[in-house]
């Protein structure tokens, strides 16, 4: 224990991060918090000096708010369908990676590039490479059109061509080409933890396994994935995180509009809110956010305590 | 289950591509090694001791020569297949596993007409326990044992399989020096009571000395000797097995031959009839030495260290290699530290002569 003399010197040397948490991180939670159940809070017209009535009005707004269902929906399919698909894709390709020694810095590179690529410009080139892309005459005659390379693959093997994202398609294939995106987007971190991982995991038990001729398939559920546990929970976790915040890829893919179907998600919502001069809306929607996150997350570790070896 | 090594070679790829040396770990072993004995492989970190041994276990392959277990030839066998139990350097026991599911682990790969029920499974990785006397720890994790139980589930985790042959990398090199000494005693009665044929590897002569049946001594690769472990303490091929073995080491001088007598520094101190006049390294066991006041070795007393029933006696000679000449005899010796000088006769047997260029033994 310090001696109370010293107090002092403690809280000088902890005041530089204590004072920055406080102005950019505690006091917004709690002014978000004040303003989630100011009624119809208007940040505007408090600066005039209008004053609300206290209550859950905001909350049940936002709830009633006839998209907002759909976002949440948008948001969930982002989660609970991408994170395991890119979690089980990653854990393939780590012990993959892992196995082969000739090239395997060089993919290590490739696979890593998505990650230091901004996602919105990632955006645009999925959309384009499920866009229908053409040059029409002011007729509507077309000079040259393409539907896209994904189209074109389906061609070539003799399917039809779907309208990805175009003004006509469907909220299905919409969510397809997002759910593709968030995968393909979600791999190179992912990738990066667990090929760390495997590569910090004792070469001994794997030589141990093979003076018992344990089978490959064998290796990977008992060996490796309980040895990998904790990478594995700790992608999951920060994956359903980075999930639920998921935001600008849409806007990356679809454009401001959101698409023909509204893509939009709970962080989107929130966006629309504040720039439409809602911020207790804007306030109760990130709370109702926060809450799926903490449960997610709870879950998640109750889950994790069983199944993950430290 | 005897093995028999043939011209076994290893040699590894150089990793400075510059210099392109490649290392022969293993040169050219040929030995065999008797069914149902315990054999020491024993030399100094590098003699290429562990890569026979995974050579052996099929973890690495040769790169000549070939590997008999009985009759079979398993040289181009993989691992799984060779029918061997492998306990590692730090065990590698599954951290994850409960003690139980380590042990059984090796039964549950096993496949076709050895497929085992759950219970018979369970009968073998409990006779496995008890052998190595762990079977009340079942239920624990591998990071709630003591090192030494550690071992006996690395232990009871090999034999569960039954292996034709048991491989044991260093197996006490983790272990404190109490625990080392009980260990090795269980080792010997694990391995007397199941029969198999086992070959551990270390660096600790005493180690190897104590529990093998055999031992095989190796230097940069290459075989020294292999013999019975007082064999070859008694009757050393070269100045390196000779140095290697015993605690205190042997006694190292520089000496010549002359008309059938060993001279050491000025005087004749044995006769050594048969040898051609000649310069000799000269290794004298500790307990070669006799006091005797008549003796012919005339040495510098420096310390007497009395450990009960023996005395060390602590001499300079100008002859030695060493600086101190160390030697053991009884504690009835009346030794008196004021006189400046000792006098030894030495007992035949435990002096040994190499040839100075070749370091190969001389006998007479």
């Amino acid at each position: 224990m310090v001696e109370s003399k010293q107090q002092w010197k403690a809280w000088l040397y902890l005041a530089p991060a204590i004072l920055l948490l406080l102005v950019f991180t505690v006091w917004p939670i709690i002014n978000t918090v004040s303003m989630a159940f100011q009624e119809d809070y208007c940040a505007q017209r408090a600066l005039m000096g209008e004053t609300y009535e206290i209550g859950i009005e905001n909350f049940k707004k936002v709830l009633d708010y006839g998209n907002f269902v759909d976002y949440l929906t948008n948001t969930m399919i982002l989660c609970v369908a991408t994170v395991p698909i890119s979690t089980i894709l990653a854990l393939l390709i780590a012990v993959a990676l892992n196995s082969i020694k000739t090239l395997q810095k060089g993919l290590q590179t490739i696979f890593f590039l998505p990650y230091v690529t901004n996602s919105i410009a990632i955006g645009m080139v999925f959309a384009a490479m499920f866009n229908v892309i053409g040059f029409r005459k002011a007729g509507g005659e077309a000079l040259a059109d393409s539907w896209g390379i994904i189209n074109n693959v389906i061609m070539f093997f003799g399917g039809k061509p779907v309208d990805w994202i175009g003004a006509n398609s469907s909220l299905a294939a919409n969510r397809f080409v997002v759910m593709v995106y968030s995968v393909w987007n979600a791999l190179p971190f992912k990738i990066l933890i667990l090929l760390g991982g495997l590569q910090s995991i004792n070469k001994q038990y794997y030589d141990a396994a093979r003076v018992d001729g344990t089978p490959r398939a064998r290796v990977l559920t008992k060996i490796t994935i309980p040895l990998l546990s904790p990478m594995l929970a700790y992608v999951v976790i920060t994956g359903f995180i980075g999930g639920f915040k998921e935001y600008s890829s849409i806007v990356g893919i679809f454009g401001d509009t959101m698409g023909p179907n509204d893509m939009n998600t709970m962080v989107g919502y929130i966006y629309k809110a504040l720039s439409t001069q809602k911020q207790g809306a804007a306030s109760a929607a990130a709370l109702i956010l926060f809450g799926i996150i903490l449960v997610v997350t709870l879950i998640n570790l109750r889950v994790s305590k069983k199944r993950v070896h430290y | 289950m005897k093995v028999v090594l043939q011209n076994l070679t290893k040699v590894f790829p150089s990793r400075d591509k510059k210099s392109g040396k490649e290392v022969v770990a293993v040169n050219d072993f040929t030995f065999e090694i008797p069914d149902g004995k315990l054999i020491g492989l024993l030399g100094p970190s590098g003699c290429g001791k562990s890569t026979t041994l995974y050579m052996i276990s099929g973890l690495q392959k040769p790169t000549s020569g070939k590997i008999f277990f009985g009759d079979d030839d398993v040289t181009e066998l993989s691992t799984e297949n060779r029918g061997i139990g492998l306990v590692f350097q730090n065990y590698a026991l599954y951290p994850h596993m409960t003690v139980k599911q380590n042990i059984l682990f090796p039964l549950q790969n096993l496949k076709g007409k050895d497929k085992m029920t759950k219970d018979e499974m369970l009968e073998r990785a409990y006779y496995a326990a008890k052998l190595v006397q762990i079977d009340e720890l079942m239920d624990r994790k591998p990071s709630e044992l003591s090192g030494g139980q550690q071992q006996r589930v690395a232990i009871a985790r090999a034999l569960v399989k039954m292996p034709r042959v048991l491989l044991l990398d260093e197996p006490l090199s983790n272990l404190d020096a109490r625990l080392r000494l009980q260990t090795r005693e269980e080792i010997r009665r694990i391995q007397k009571e199941t029969g198999i044929t086992t070959v551990f590897v270390t660096h600790d002569q005493e180690e190897a000395m104590s529990i093998s049946d055999m031992i095989v001594v190796m230097k940069l690769g290459v075989l020294q000797q292999i013999g019975k472990p007082q064999e070859v303490y008694d009757n050393p091929q070269n100045l390196f097995v000779a140095k290697f073995l015993g605690t205190p080491p042997i006694n190292v001088f520089n000496g010549q031959v002359a008309n059938g007598k060993l001279i050491l520094g000025e005087n004749a101190v044995l006769d050594v009839p048969g040898v051609a006049d000649q310069n000799v390294i000269v290794g004298i066991r500790p307990e070669g030495f006799e006091v005797d006041p008549a003796g012919t070795l005339e040495c510098q007393l420096t310390n007497l260290e009395v450990m009960g029933r023996d005395v060390s006696v602590v001499s300079t000679h100008v002859a030695s290699q060493n600086p101190l000449v160390r030697s053991i005899v009884d504690a009835d010796n009346k030794i008196d530290l004021s006189a400046q000088t000792i006098r030894f006769s030495l007992k035949p047997h435990k002096v040994f002569l190499f040839n100075a260029e070749t370091e190969e033994r001389i006998y007479f």
